[in-house]
């Protein structure tokens, strides 16, 4: 196998991008991301994309955006499972550069959420969970996450201060990132007393309906030391796991085993512990999946995931950095680009490109991308050059 | 809804119909066509036990648009006393009555009404036992 770098990274500004289409976002990224690597071509492409089906009626994605990019008949791929398309994508480009295949492959995710009603984009995410014996019956995300909420709570004694204090630091991070959807600052009574979605979960206890891409060009590591126009990163390890769609056929709901596993096999890959790990882009959907991944990926013993984010471990500045872009929370979750997003952020951490929000010394950084309620994740680990 | 597909889930939603490995004993809601804990694909059919206690559940406050005029309802994870988990609505109860540890029933009762002119979709939910 080779060695994998990311030699180039774009991501626009995300929000609702009312006035621009998928294919637009998509490309606007895509740009940005060949001009960061400074390539004149790319040998083959794969996108992640959750399900524009649903959200524009359009697929065939491969075609439409090699198409827009006007990058040439290469092999490209859309990729999908849910919420982690986009990690699932950057894990195929892996697989593409280190098996010899490609030498320069673009990867992306893109999705464009409002184009449909409120309702509208409800369903489509719907589609992530059982549709015969979850959403059949009533469920909704925030519900889902809501059950194993209450479970960890009663479980664990996490509090309803903790879950909130999750909100507020991945805003504080993303005050600090010009391209995030919601910059700004909130309180921990701001969040206890938003609208009530599923109880226990409030409105700023979700990660928000985000219209977004974000690219990355990878290429061999020897090759990145020759044509990178900056510290190339290496990609030192990719897990990818699954577990049950449905969250009631688990035997505990405060585990996520899909990223238990993912993340096994990526500190096994990469030889390195939790504790190697200087910052982690997690997938903080909603508040209380950010306190079971930090517990699932070994960074806190299981349960005190809410007391470590009340300690300040997990803010900027504490030991273990978690979510320094604002994570899916204020950032924006465009759910087929956030796989991609959290890779983006940790190339400009071990580039010492984050300015207010740079993590000093970073040089080991992990991102954790999981879909529908943690029935598919994928872990990378990236390490400066 | 498209017909075949509300149909052909009626045997599990009706009447709880689950299927039990021949080899392993492990039970199965909805059925499987191979066994993920000893990959055995003979299965007997069994009918799943219709009382049950509350694992976690939520109140669903902002529901999907066949909900919508259902809102708020609560939803929980019940395990069955034949040790199958299904996800329900918990019904016939105000929702700060609910408490997990709680016994439950289940019952035959109508889900949702697919769209104006649809067909009326039934299953099950539960109800304090």
């Amino acid at each position: 196998m080779r060695e994998v770098a990311i030699i180039g990274v774009g991501m626009n500004k995300w929000g609702e991008l009312w006035e621009k289409s998928l294919r637009d976002i998509f490309v606007e990224s895509a740009l940005l991301a060949i001009e960061d690597a400074g390539v004149d071509h790319i040998d083959s492409m794969y996108a992640g994309c959750m399900t524009s089906g649903l959200f524009v009626g359009q697929e065939h994605l491969a075609s439409l955006l090699s198409d827009y990019l006007g990058a040439g008949p290469i092999p490209a791929a859309r990729v999908e499972s849910a919420c982690a398309s986009g990690g699932l994508a950057v894990r195929m480009g892996f697989i593409d550069v280190a098996s010899g295949m490609s030498d320069i492959v673009l990867v992306g995710g893109v999705e464009k959420m409002t184009d449909v009603s409120g309702d509208g984009a409800t369903y489509a995410l719907s589609t992530a969970a059982d549709q015969e014996y979850e959403v059949y019956n009533g469920i909704t995300f925030p519900g889902l996450y809501a059950l194993m909420a209450r479970s960890h709570m009663q479980k664990f004694g996490t509090t309803r201060e903790q879950l909130a204090q999750v909100a507020v630091k991945n805003h504080e991070n993303g005050f600090k990132n010009p391209l995030a959807q919601y910059p700004q600052k909130i309180t921990i009574e701001e969040v206890i007393n938003s609208i009530m979605v599923a109880d226990p979960l409030t409105i700023l206890d979700c990660s928000p309906i985000t219209d977004g891409a974000a690219c990355l060009i990878l290429c061999p590591a020897d090759m990145a030391k020759k044509i990178s126009k900056k510290p190339p990163v290496k990609i030192i390890a990719s897990g990818n796991a699954t577990d049950t769609i449905a969250l009631h056929s688990r035997s505990d709901f405060t585990i996520l085993n899909a990223t238990v596993k993912a993340a096994e096999r990526a500190y096994k890959m990469a030889n390195v512990t939790p504790e190697n790990i200087d910052l982690a882009e997690v997938h903080d959907c909603f508040t209380i999946a950010e306190i079971m991944i930090i517990e699932d990926l070994g960074f806190v013993k299981k349960g005190e995931g809410g007391k470590a984010t009340m300690s300040g471990m997990t803010a900027l500045g504490g030991k273990k950095p978690i979510n320094t872009s604002g994570g899916l929370k204020s950032k924006g979750h465009p759910v087929g680009a956030t796989g991609v997003a959290q890779v983006v952020e940790i190339v400009h951490q071990l580039r010492g490109e984050s300015g207010p929000r740079q993590v000093k010394n970073a040089k080991i950084g992990l991102t954790q991308n999981m879909g529908g309620s943690g029935g598919s994740a994928v872990v990378h680990i990236m390490q400066a050059m | 809804m498209f017909p075949a597909r509300y149909w052909r889930e009626i045997p599990q939603r009706y009447r709880m119909e689950a299927e039990k490995c021949k080899k392993c004993g492990k039970i199965y809601f909805p059925p499987r066509l191979i066994c993920p804990e000893c990959k055995s694909r003979e299965f007997e059919q069994v009918k799943l036990k219709d009382e049950g206690t509350l694992l976690t559940y939520t109140v669903i406050r902002v529901g999907p648009s066949q909900f919508v005029n259902q809102t708020p309802y609560a939803m929980g994870i019940v395990k069955l006393d034949d040790g199958i988990n299904i996800l329900a609505q918990i019904v016939d109860c105000e929702p700060d009555q609910i408490q997990t540890g709680m016994k439950l029933k289940i019952e035959f009762r109508k889900i949702q009404q697919d769209g104006e002119a649809g067909i009326l979709c039934y299953g099950y939910k539960c109800v304090p036992a």
